[in-house]
């Protein structure tokens, strides 16, 4: 084959799996929305579920989902953030911090099952939350908190260590100059990165099928040791546990769409954070 | 070497170095200095990248304390505090010694917020007292009339000499005593040079300067004093025209006129 030869058939070797990529997602999307769409309306969204989600709506899963994402902003995003700005601007770098990293970077590829059985053991059993809200949003927060702390990190960093310097050559304190000079231009970025996490964390199942989620429960939650029904759980559910999965089909793709538009809105709330700072920052 | 005290008619000596070493980490990068950097004088300090100049400017506002495995024996005495002493305020010595770094750092705020951002700080949060400052800085730093007009814009869209004198005017807005330059010309063109330097003669009369260049000509245009180091020792210090006509050591001589740096 030519060079040039070659050149073209690389190109569109390339051009071919990004759009097939698309193509992919796009009927994914297109599959849900088309199946899903029928059944969404204001019974499905605020209505309580009968016959094991045969019937009804799925408003308790919408809440419970709601309030663990809540739950898991509350624990994950304080720590994630004091972590980050320690690691980056208090700690000594040396042997320590390149183990406490080395243990985030691992934390991020340990299966989520895996977050589940220790959210189990640890918060359900341990602690005796019990199968609860706080039980679940723990677990959650403890599965994203590295995403977090990576994130948060790396938008430290990018902020220039001229500032820094600026800010302690007229006589700042460390924290000071932290807090006035390198958080304002940091946060959007860590917001983020922390907002990509979260949205994960709303879909997520494993971590929540062992501590928190209801299999069938059509009340809300009182307090925050209570149980409560979950979006992707209650999908898992309707379409693996339902004695008649053909017959549920409709709620499970009413279900699904739901889920999906949710973490697209969380992940669009992201975007315009970024592309908001973005805009205003420069240096 | 020339005894710069009596030279310079028994001025004040607002900073007195003795017997510094300093390292990073295992490599000592200052072997035994000692100087005497007389009041409201302007003192250059020369050599080629890498003899230890910039780190000495920053080891008299302990800027160097920021770099993790930096440590220093011997006495830097400013104002008659040994500013290394345990108990030494470093807050209180970074707001009497201003410094200006080699690239220019405003911060991404409003110019007026730049100013501001150290008597702020420092506690001053009267919104007259604050605009008082800005001023009287943004004047002393001679870019007041060039921004006036613009407080609120941001300082990031100045020109490179502007945001230079910018970052001048935010460190005289602490009141210090002392000023120290780390090549603060170096990445701008000659009319802001000229500029530059223009302001540093007219600040000498009320401030002490210590200036960093690697610019020969520019230190013998606007230095009282002038140091050599060269591989961490200080070589020469004395009378910027003594040194620049009649050095006493060989290096400082092949260096000033260009044979080797």
């Amino acid at each position: 084959m030519t060079s040039r030869g070659s050149e073209t058939f690389f190109y569109w070797m390339m051009r071919g799996f990004t759009y097939f990529i698309v193509v992919v997602i796009a009927y994914i999307i297109i599959d849900i929305i088309w199946n899903g769409i029928g059944v969404i309306g204001p019974d499905f969204l605020f209505e309580y579920p009968r016959k094991s989600g045969a019937e009804g709506g799925i408003w308790p899963a919408i809440v419970g989902t709601f309030y663990l994402v809540i739950g898991t902003i509350a624990i994950a995003l304080p720590l994630g953030m004091a972590s980050a700005i320690y690691l980056s601007e208090y700690a000594r770098q040396g042997r320590f911090t390149r183990m406490i990293r080395l243990a985030i970077i691992t934390l991020a590829g340990v299966p989520s099952i895996v977050f589940g059985l220790f959210g189990l053991g640890l918060f359900v059993l341990f602690f005796q939350f019990g199968a609860s809200i706080i039980a679940g949003s723990l677990t959650l927060a403890c599965m994203i908190l590295p995403t977090i702390i990576v994130a948060s990190e790396e938008a430290l960093q990018a902020v220039p260590q001229s500032l820094r310097e600026g800010s302690l050559a007229l006589g700042a304190t460390k924290w000071e100059t932290i807090y006035k000079n390198v958080l304002p231009y940091a946060v959007p970025g860590m917001l983020t990165g922390s907002i990509l996490g979260i949205g994960r964390a709303a879909g997520e199942t494993a971590p929540i099928l062992l501590t928190v989620a209801a299999f069938y429960l059509p009340k809300l939650p009182s307090s925050v040791f209570d149980q409560v029904m979950a979006l992707p759980y209650h999908l898992f559910v309707l379409a693996t546990q339902h004695p008649d999965a053909e017959m549920v089909r409709p709620m499970q793709y009413g279900t699904a769409l739901v889920l999906l538009i949710l973490v697209l809105a969380v992940n669009l709330i992201a975007i315009m954070i970024r592309s908001h700072y973005r805009k205003k920052t420069k240096w | 070497m020339v005894d710069p005290e009596k030279d310079v008619n028994n001025q004040e000596m607002i900073v007195k170095v003795k017997n510094l070493d300093f390292y990073y980490e295992s490599v000592q990068a200052l072997f035994d200095i000692s100087m005497d950097i007389p009041a409201r004088q302007v003192t250059a300090l020369i050599g080629p990248s890498g003899c230890g100049k910039s780190t000495f400017l920053r080891t008299l506002n302990r800027m160097n304390d920021i770099i993790h495995g930096t440590r220093v024996n011997g006495t830097v005495i400013v104002d008659g505090d040994d500013i290394y002493k345990s108990n030494m305020d470093v807050v209180a010595l970074r707001k009497k010694i201003g410094m200006v770094f080699q690239k220019s750092n405003p911060f991404p705020k409003s110019i007026f917020d730049n100013v501001a951002y150290g008597p702020r700080i420092h506690g001053i949060k009267n919104k007259m007292k604050l605009t008082e400052i800005v001023e009287r800085s943004l004047k002393r730093a001679a870019i007041w009339d060039e921004v006036k007009d613009r407080l609120d814009k941001n300082a990031l869209d100045l020109s490179g000499g502007q945001q230079q004198r910018l970052c001048i005017a935010r460190a005289l807005a602490v009141d210090p005593e002392i000023l120290l330059l780390d090549e603060p010309a170096s990445a701008l063109d000659p009319k802001s040079t000229a500029h530059i330097e223009d302001l540093i003669l007219e600040l000498k009369k009320d401030f002490t300067i210590i200036i960093v260049t690697h610019n020969m000509q520019q230190a013998g245009r606007i230095s009282d004093l002038t140091a050599f180091f060269f591989e961490g020792v200080l070589i020469e210090f004395g009378i910027t025209k003594q040194i620049f006509t009649n050095p006493v050591n060989k290096q400082t001589e092949d260096y000033i006129t260009g044979r080797f740096g």
